[in-house]
């Protein structure tokens, strides 16, 4: 297996005082799907916007497909963030403008700033962009404004946005948070199908560890900017996950059945 | 303990309204108003009003002049506001926390904001007379410098309050700055901040009279004129004329913002 991404010794110190990661260290393969587990503050959320330099990490070393992500120059960041899908809690749509529109912002990276500006598609972008739609079930509501869709119709115009940018790997930062649970099944199932089926790399960070442990290959454990845990969810013990959160035993609402093992 | 808690509280309470009203008397003794005969005046004042203050035929002769400069002054009043706002949105740009460059243009939009919106619209005009002397470029300057400043303002937090989320998205795309501001910021806050521009163009018609009195253009200039000439038929029709057009564009402004929003 070839490895997309690895970090080595990555800490980002926000001000003088606020450690929110501390020498971070893992890999991730491609085609694999991992989560990120761990309490509000640990640190997730920082960690995901690192990756693609959202955020500028303080030190350490972050590699991704070949490249050294810390020293790209601005044109080169730009090329190397098509590379990254992006999905968020909130949706982070234009919701004034239609479902087409939000989902062909995912091509934005690949022009120059006049075509970009005047959002000139081809037509060769546009069907992509439809076919996506419908892939995710988003076909009657192409042309509607998203302040009208659903937030499970919403999130998946935020996948069908990321997955045209052609990306290598998704990162998600709590996609599910804001949705009940039937939308987040959806979701999370869209999410596993890019992975098997179109072989694209996810990351995400999670709130429900069940989730968590149901859908991943891998899943990393992040306790106060530092990883704590990493391993295959099916041989996670209890302490475990006690440990990432810091909790005692009784006090977290999860389920270590058999059968939240399995994957699909 | 209880007790005490509460009659404190109404201490304070009764020691704050007996401090506003030693200030009251004392800003009326420093400024020898007559309380009484302020009040009393009133109802003088409003019968003067009825016997002086309304349109006679003579008056609506000059209907074509009124009319000729109230044009001139709403064209001026929609001018300035409207060349403020481009300029303004710029500044908003780098002003906002969202799309700014760096902190250093940060803050020097939020000074110029500042700086251009509390100095009065009638001491701008009053510098600008140095400059321009009596002409309607003194009073277009006037407005213009006022609406921008205060637009820059409204714009810079409608730009915060509106566009943060989908902005994260774009640059997250690998988008250009340029991209992220045309395909997420304009659309998101589009409708608002022309919302804020007509009631920039609003407020500017109220002020416009103001400063064209000071600045002897438009329609203010013809209202001093007539005043001073003990026309108060005409003057009254001017004001009457001004009312008419507030309204009107009031109307107009709010059928675009229930179209747009
Ligand atoms: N922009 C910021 N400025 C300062 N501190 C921040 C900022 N963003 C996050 N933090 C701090 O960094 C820590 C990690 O935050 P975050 O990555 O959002 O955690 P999580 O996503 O796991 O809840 C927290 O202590 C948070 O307060
Ligand atoms: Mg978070």
């Amino acid at each position: 297996m070839t490895k997309l991404l690895e970090l080595q010794g990555v800490s980002k110190t926000y001000g003088k005082n606020t450690v929110a990661l501390s020498e971070i260290n893992f890999s991730v393969n491609e085609g694999e799907f991992v989560s990120v587990i761990g309490p509000s503050g640990a640190g997730k959320s920082t960690l995901l916007r690192c990756i693609n330099r959202m955020i500028d990490s303080t030190s350490g070393e972050i590699n991704f497909d070949g490249q050294a992500v810390q020293k790209l120059n601005k044109k080169a960041l730009r090329q190397f963030r098509t590379k990254i899908g992006m999905i968020f809690q909130h949706y982070n749509l234009v919701d004034r403008l239609t479902v087409f529109e939000n989902v062909l912002h995912g091509r934005l990276g690949y022009k120059s700033t006049l075509a970009g500006a005047f959002g000139f598609y081809t037509d060769e972008e546009k069907r992509q962009a439809l076919e996506l739609l419908s892939i995710l079930g988003l076909e009657s509501q192409v042309y509607k404004r998203c302040d009208q869709l659903s937030g499970g119709q919403k999130q998946r115009v935020g996948i069908a946005r990321a997955l045209v940018q052609k990306p290598k790997l998704l990162l998600c930062d709590e996609p599910i948070a804001s949705l009940d649970p039937n939308a987040s099944k959806v979701i999370m199932d869209y999410l596993q199908t890019i992975c098997k089926s179109m072989g694209i790399t996810v990351m995400v960070n999670l709130h429900q560890v069940d989730v968590a442990l149901k859908y991943s290959d891998r899943v990393i454990g992040i306790s106060k900017g530092e990883v704590v845990y990493q391993g295959d969810p099916r041989f996670m013990k209890e302490e475990e996950i006690h440990h990432i959160y810091g909790s005692e035993a009784g006090e977290l609402i999860f389920n270590l059945s058999e059968e939240s093992h399995y994957v699909g | 303990m209880l007790d005490n808690f509460f009659l404190r509280k109404r201490l304070k309470l009764s020691l704050l309204i007996v401090l506003i009203l030693a200030i009251t008397y004392g800003a009326i003794l420093i400024a020898e108003y007559d309380i009484i005969k302020g009040f009393t005046s009133i109802p003088e004042a409003f019968v003067w009003g009825v016997q002086n203050f309304y349109p006679d035929a003579n008056a609506f002769s000059r209907l074509p002049n009124i009319l000729n400069k109230l044009i001139e002054t709403v064209l001026i009043s929609v001018a300035s506001a409207s060349t403020a706002a481009i300029l303004a949105f710029l500044f908003a740009i780098l002003g906002s926390h969202t799309t700014r460059i760096n902190g250093f243009f940060a803050s020097i939009s939020r000074l110029f904001a500042t700086l251009f919106r509390n100095i009065d619209v009638a001491v701008w005009s009053m510098i600008l007379l140095f400059s321009f002397g009596q002409s309607a470029l003194t009073g277009y300057f006037a407005l213009f410098f006022v609406s921008f400043g205060f637009l820059t303002r409204a714009f810079t937090e409608t730009i915060d309050e509106v566009s943060n989320d989908s902005v994260e998205a774009l640059r997250a795309t690998g988008a250009s700055y340029i991209s992220t501001i045309t395909n997420a910021v304009v659309p998101s806050s589009a409708p608002q901040l022309i919302s804020w521009l007509l009631f920039m163009i609003e407020t500017n018609i109220r002020s416009a009279t103001l400063v064209g009195i000071l600045t002897g253009t438009g329609i203010g200039f013809l209202f001093d004129l007539y005043y001073k000439s003990l026309d108060y038929h005409s003057a009254s029709l001017v004001v009457i004329m001004v009312v008419i057009a507030i309204l009107a564009l009031e109307a107009l402004s709010n059928f675009i913002r229930r179209v747009i929003l």
